[in-house]
């Protein structure tokens, strides 16, 4: 199991009432630092864009790097779990337009959000009316956002995407790389500093050679110990289940020859019924047995093709999502599950005996659907079909009014709070 | 040109002025503590989210009918949801608290209006409420500000905060041009 982030962190925080005291804490040290850099004045912040002081660069971009390697890092050596960070969305066009609405605001009022509130919290006049126009844009944009919904949660939708999937390139170069340009771009500041703020760059600390040194080789460790592969991380991933009236956390593995997470057929046709929740099926079977015959709502992604479905299925909302995958058998699917399990998708099952079993229990009226068993074989589609049909039997979309089957239920959803925060997921 | 005063500053209750740390310094102690909220809780920092949140609550206690006929609030307040149960209402509650405490210990907790040389105070307080409206729209527009989309997405490398936080930069730098007379 990774130890970070925490399990009480990813569950609702009113379960863990403290949870909101670290939450504080930190937002404390977030603003006493913001403070202490000078984020608080005005004019300090809007001198980095007359090059005299370049202090909101230096600060921010320190910020980013030095966060960024020790993210990444952690990883790295298997103390983080980076599929459980909450990575921004990317909704391209929004971001784009926001932002550079944004820059506006910035270079007008001389703040940004959180540095007008530490600004306001030190008497700052200009940082209190800031901070006031600042409530007075977000009370305008609830109001108006619904002029244009569609574009603003749709528009340019990336989903979970980081710079590595857009440039194809490994965590670890991509993380030396941003370093080395932040490097370059305080270089760069320092020498507009020079030139138009007059400082005289001989006094600047020494230590700063070293810091710069650091980042580089905390950066070419990440390069060097590579990203946890998927067998690593499943090899540490764990689940926490009810057996006999008690919580227990168990190794993946062992869930699954306990048979804890394979549901029977009845219990899938009476969650995809259920319209609270949302079940994703994942058919994980050759293109031709999916043709001939599959559940209908089943999506068909063979298994090579699955990692490329993580980053989406990381950001929907665990507490009313079920993935459910199958195969003609269990072999291909629990592949399926181990590889899920390990990049952390929450509520993950298999339907338990696959496509056959589904078959055999809500096939039986058809005629026309014939069993061909062949002793030993696995994974293999043990009927025939008078043609390849795909969704239109009536066994791919049985009615659940007409079907009272006795079954262990094994779903038990893990709730899990949005780390969202702006409620814009 | 202001003229620098010869005396030390001072803040209340007679603390005197110290310097502002250095701007690396400042940077890696910022990143450390983006770190330690990454690693503990999975989520950055953020001011735009929790302010957006305490606005819901209040507009939830006083037209509480308008929350639910608004897609958008719906989300954060519809029905017997409560918007502050989220993380970023105590990180920007603390967040205050610590600017205070910094402002305070540090000499620099003093009622006055930071502006250019040229400008009167009203209309350096139209701009700042101006300004702070106009980035706190862009803000919601963008799914965060600064601290939550451009400081946190960008150092867990969020390809969508970078693009926002290049954008946030060069449309500043296009306009400062214009307004140089009202900074310098």
């Amino acid at each position: 199991m990774n130890l970070f982030p925490l399990e009480p962190f990813l569950r609702p925080l009113s379960e863990n009432p403290w949870t909101y005291l670290v939450f504080g804490v930190i937002g404390f040290f977030f603003g006493f630092v913001l403070e202490s850099s000078g984020f608080g004045n005005s004019k300090k912040l809007a001198a980095q864009f007359y090059f005299t002081e370049l202090t909101v660069l230096k600060v921010m971009f320190g910020a980013i790097v030095t966060a960024m390697v020790l993210v990444f890092f952690s990883s790295a050596i298997g103390i983080l779990d980076f599929n459980l960070v909450y990575v921004p969305e990317t909704h391209l066009w929004p971001g784009i337009l926001g932002g550079l609405i944004m820059g506006v605001g910035f270079i007008i009022g001389g703040f940004c959000p959180g540095t007008s509130l530490v600004s306001a919290a030190t008497l700052k006049i200009d940082g209190i009316f800031f901070a006031l126009g600042v409530l007075f844009g977000i009370w305008s944009f609830g109001e108006t956002v619904d002029w244009y919904w569609t574009w603003w949660n749709t528009s340019g939708y990336y989903g979970r995407l980081t710079l590595m999937d857009v440039f194809h390139l490994p965590t670890g170069v991509m993380v030396l790389l941003v370093v080395l340009m932040a490097l370059f771009m305080f270089w760069g500041a320092e020498q507009l500093e020079r030139i138009f703020g007059k400082r005289d760059l001989t006094k600047e600390p020494r230590q700063r050679i070293f810091g710069a040194a650091a980042l580089v080789v905390i950066a070419l460790a990440v390069i060097v110990l590579g990203e946890p592969t998927t067998a690593e991380k499943y090899a540490r991933a764990t689940l926490t289940r009810t057996v006999d009236g008690e919580k227990v956390t168990l190794p993946a593995e062992e869930v699954l020859s306990r048979r804890l997470v394979q549901i029977h057929p009845a219990e899938l046709l009476n969650t995809l019924a259920d319209p609270r929740l949302s079940t994703i099926m994942l058919d994980v079977r050759s293109e031709a047995d999916y043709n001939l015959f599959h559940i209908r709502g089943a999506r068909w992604v063979p298994l090579e093709r699955l990692p490329d479905l993580v980053p989406s299925l990381l950001t929907m909302d665990a507490n009313r999502t079920i993935v459910v995958v199958m195969s003609n058998d269990e072999a291909a699917a629990t592949d399926a599950w181990r590889l899920l399990v390990a990049e952390a998708v929450p509520n993950v099952y298999i339907l338990e005996g696959g496509i056959n079993n589904w078959i055999a229990v809500f096939g039986r009226g058809e005629a026309d659907i014939i069993p061909t068993p062949v002793p030993g074989a696995v994974d293999r589609l043990d009927y025939s079909f008078p043609a390849a049909l795909g969704d239109r039997y009536e066994a791919a979309d049985p009615n659940p009014h007409e079907w009272e089957i006795e079954y262990t239920p094994r779903i038990e959803l893990q709730r899990r709070r949005s780390p969202s925060g702006g409620g814009c997921g | 040109m202001a003229v620098a005063p010869e005396k030390p500053r001072k803040g209340l209750f007679g603390i005197r002025e110290k310097p502002y740390i250095h701007p690396y310094l400042g940077g890696a102690l910022l990143g450390l503590v983006l770190f330690v909220a990454f690693l503990l809780t999975r989520n950055g920092l953020g001011a735009s989210g929790g302010l957006n949140r305490l606005i819901a609550a209040g507009e939830d206690a006083i037209v509480p009918g308008h929350i639910d006929r608004t897609p958008y609030l719906l989300k954060l307040a519809g029905g017997d949801l409560n918007p502050l149960d989220d993380w970023s209402v105590p990180v920007v509650l603390g967040a205050i608290v610590g600017g205070f405490v910094s402002g305070l210990i540090n000499g620099r907790l003093r009622p006055e209006i930071n502006k250019g040389p040229r400008v009167s105070n009203g209309l350096r307080l139209f701009m700042a409420f101006a300004g702070g409206a106009i980035m706190a729209y862009g803000a919601r527009m963008a799914r965060g500000c600064t601290s939550g989309q451009a400081l946190s997405g960008g150092a867990v490398l969020s390809a969508g905060s970078w693009a926002l936080m290049m954008c946030i930069f060069a449309s500043a730098y296009a306009l400062a041009y214009f307004l140089r007379k009202f900074w310098n």
